[in-house]
């Protein structure tokens, strides 16, 4: 077994390789292999890896790059993440990739595909348009029909046919994928302190450029250490993250919130990879009905998808008290519509439910974090004096 | 800076469209003593036929916010939604639309709103709007919601797949919910009947719309615009009344365009028209009058613009159909402007230009509009190396009065107005 600190360099280093030099060399190693770039929140990654394809997720620069570019194309009231995003479309980091998804999230994302279009970036280029109706006949047969254009889209590129035999093999190694990175944020349920937030967002972010036979491995390593008694508790709060599911909040802001105080006990950072909640069946002739009915039926709280029916207000404060959790920080992206339209419902469930909360805001290139260091210091400490 | 506003000249067809929308208001502030049933929505994408096929009355709620920019009220309606949570960075539509629900609901004209009986959320080319009704739908407790999920033009063309996925919603989710809440059964022949008005008024519309084709144009396509838009984006497309409008209103154009007229302003006719331009984005409302008097200073006219296809794009040839009301319904929805790609947009726009004459292309971009906003600079790019005009680019905000910076906006449209003006100068000399 590898030791925990040479597997966590390596995931940090993979994280943030904005070239994705290990994809495009897993790519170049075998003629009908393809690289699919897919952005925030969730695809059914499942559906590329079933044809020889690797799914790569893009989740912006961060503070990695500088933005010359990009800056050209947004104004400075939309968010961070579409301008480092083409930032690395006109620089060099995105060649090789064969197509891009952009899943219906917000305006800013559904526009970007639209960019990538006039701009021919990839040979093709779709916005992945969900079902907001969860009628299996209805929503779900339009998002079969979206996915079999993507199949269809790939087929294209190298005439790979997805059967139900690979189809069911792919659940299986996500399903796989899904439990482990669950595994660890049990393990960090009952012990936080023996894997950091932002290692643990290190390790889940890696898995996003690399084939999941791999990461699997990884993360078991991960667990087997992560099952000793190692490292030491803290006097910490814990806290359950809010609203960082998109343009993802520099690493530097996690750090300082558990420098802070906070135990970081569940989060939104990489939504996508934890999507469905629980298995998908991977044993029927129907795989893609599987996958259609996973989303409609396992999808998580989510500020993408219509929830009257089942207001996520209740489901995070369900997941706070489940997660035991002595508080909420509710961290978003400037400029994120979808988050911080979300924002004052979710608070108001919280002050129904007695659950402490914070608010603020960053780009993903945001640098400076001693007024949320302190912030968050003082929440620590107001929870651990009064509460 | 302060103008001294003088007397609005108001042209048949303003009257009567002053009277319909009255009569509107008055009738939703009696709705407690008709017992007429009420459906919130959205201007993309409206079901009004629908709507109207069941008596119920529509009411909504980007009309209510941008009325309210106009008669200067949203700021403290805004300021209220803040208090509560909301994010300066949002909408500033939905932060004016719940302050002004947290003040009484008081519409434009100064009467009360009624509450919805139902919510009609047609998500047509805005995520927003979802998240705008999930909020309603809290404030609102038990009134119930229908969800008609518009698919995106993401190929730039409309698909069967995404006609079928929209016409069942509306059997199985929509007209159920609008039966329960109206207690009337549906009346396809009814909607059926209304459609021929729809089209008789879009055939006008466009008609209208289209005299900017002219040297000079008779009309301004955008702010004068927005009002020719008004009956039929928002309670009467489908109506009797909006027939009458759009028959007044081509009547008052085409005599216009036979006398070689300009446009009426708010100060009277404009007498000569120097610049014809294109317009992408909606206007700001909070100072609507200031904002198009810098234009007709200038003796600029829009002579297209895609806000006024928000709520369809009838030139590109849609029309409402009898023949199939609900197949016709759902290509309306997916039709809008904001539900066309990127692509399609900057088709339609370099069109414009090409159709209408245009000397240039500008942009309003809205700081709180992400489905207008996002984009814009490369549909910038793309229109001024496709149609070679001269391009220009302003930023505000549709009622937040707090992102209208006049001296800002001004120096930029002369600036513009210069290129423009040399630039003719210097294709005369080459000419």
């Amino acid at each position: 077994m590898n030791n925990l600190s040479d597997i966590l360099d390596f995931c940090k280093d993979l994280a943030f390789d904005l070239h994705f030099k290990k994809a495009k060399k897993w790519k170049s190693s075998y003629e009908d292999r393809i690289l699919v770039g897919y952005f925030p929140i969730y695809f059914p990654r499942e559906i590329i890896h079933a044809v020889n394809g690797m799914p790569v997720g893009i989740m912006g620069t961060g503070d990695r790059k500088q933005i010359i570019k990009g800056d050209a194309y947004y104004q400075s009231y939309i968010c961070h993440l579409p301008r480092g995003v083409i930032e690395m479309a006109l620089d060099d980091n995105l060649n090789d990739f064969d197509g891009f998804i952009f899943p219906s999230i917000c305006d800013c994302i559904r526009n970007l595909s639209g960019m990538f279009k006039l701009a021919e970036k990839g040979k093709f280029q779709r916005y992945f348009d969900y079902p907001q109706n969860f009628d299996k006949a209805t929503g779900g047969l339009f998002y079969r029909n979206e996915m079999e254009k993507i199949i269809d889209d790939m087929y294209k590129i190298n005439k790979i046919k997805l059967t139900p035999e690979n189809l069911n093999n792919s659940i299986k190694l996500y399903n796989t994928n899904r439990r482990l990175i669950e595994e660890i944020y049990n393990i960090r349920q009952e012990f936080p302190w023996r894997l950091s937030a932002v290692d643990t967002y290190h390790v889940i972010r890696a898995g996003l450029s690399m084939p999941v036979e791999e990461h699997n491995l990884i993360i078991e390593e991960v667990i087997s250490h992560i099952s000793e008694d190692i490292g030491e508790q803290m006097d910490n709060i814990r806290v359950v993250i809010s609203g960082s599911f998109c343009e993802q909040p520099p690493v530097g802001l996690i750090k300082s919130i558990e420098m802070a105080g906070c135990y970081i006990v569940d989060d939104d950072f990489m939504l996508g990879s934890r999507w469905i909640q629980g298995d998908v069946r991977d044993d029927t002739a129907d795989p893609l009905g599987e996958l259609v009915n996973s989303y409609l039926t396992q999808s998580p709280i989510s500020s993408a998808v219509y929830d009257v029916d089942n207001p996520k207000g209740k489901r995070l404060v369900d997941l706070a008290q489940r997660r035991n959790a002595d508080g909420i920080i509710f961290s978003a992206a400037s400029f994120c519509d979808p988050a911080l339209l979300d924002r004052p419902e979710l608070q108001k469930e919280c002050d129904n439910s007695g659950i402490a909360y914070i608010t603020f805001q960053y780009h993903e290139n945001t640098g400076q974090f001693k007024m949320i260091k302190e912030q968050a210091g003082t929440f620590s400490d107001s929870i651990k004096l009064w509460v | 800076m302060k103008t001294e506003q003088q007397e609005v000249i108001k042209e048949k067809s303003m009257l009567i469209q002053k009277d319909m929308l009255s009569n509107l208001f008055k009738e939703l502030s009696n709705t407690h003593q008709t017992g007429k049933k009420v459906v919130y929505t959205f201007v993309p994408g409206n079901l009004t036929e629908l709507i109207l096929a069941f008596d119920m009355l529509p009411v909504y709620p980007e009309i209510n916010a941008l009325q309210s920019g106009m008669r200067k009220k949203s700021a403290s309606y805004i300021r209220e939604a803040e208090k509560i949570g909301f994010s300066e960075d949002v909408c500033t539509y939905v932060k004016c639309d719940i302050g002004m629900m947290l003040n009484g609901n008081v519409g434009p004209t100064g009467e009360k709103l009624p509450p919805p009986d139902l919510l009609l959320l047609s998500y047509t080319g805005c995520f927003t709007f979802m998240k705008w009704f999930e909020n309603l739908a809290r404030l609102y407790p038990g009134v119930p919601v229908a969800m008609l999920h518009t698919p995106y033009q993401e190929d730039g063309c409309i698909t069967q797949d995404q006609i079928d996925y929209m016409v069942k919603q509306l059997k199985e989710e929509v007209i159920p919910k609008m039966e329960m809440v109206s207690g009337k059964k549906f009346d396809m022949e009814r909607l059926s009947k209304m459609m021929i008005n729809s089209a008789e008024s879009e055939d006008l519309l466009v008609k209208i719309l289209e005299t900017a084709k002219n040297k000079p144009s008779p009309i301004d396509a955008y702010f004068a615009g927005v009002y020719y838009i008004g009956p039929m984006f928002t309670a009467f497309r489908g109506t009797d009344e909006a027939v009458g409008y759009y028959t007044e209103l081509n009547n008052e154009i085409q005599e216009r365009l036979s006398l070689g007229l300009g446009p009426i302003t708010p100060e009277g006719e404009l007498k000569e028209e120097k610049f014809r331009l294109v317009v992408e984005g909606p206007p700001n409302w909070t100072n609507f009058r200031e904002f198009w008097k810098i234009f007709y200073d200038m003796g600029a006219v829009i002579v297209a613009s895609s806000y006024t296809k928000v709520g369809g794009v009838y030139d590109l040839g849609f029309r409402h159909d009898y023949r199939e009301p609900l197949e016709s319904l759902s290509k309306y929805c997916m039709g809008c402007y904001t539900n066309m790609n990127l692509p399609q947009r900057v088709n339609l726009l370099a069109d414009y230009v090409k159709d209408y004459r245009a000397d240039g292309f500008l942009i309003n971009s809205i700081k709180s509009c992400n489905s207008f906003s996002a984009g814009q600079l490369m549909i910038m790019r793309e229109i001024e190396q496709k149609m070679e005009v001269p391009v220009g680019f302003i930023e505000s905000d549709l009622v937040d009065p707090r992102y209208f910076s006049y001296s800002n906006i001004k120096n930029r449209l002369e600036s513009f107005f210069q290129m423009l003006e040399q630039r003719k100068v210097i294709m005369a000399h080459e000419n």
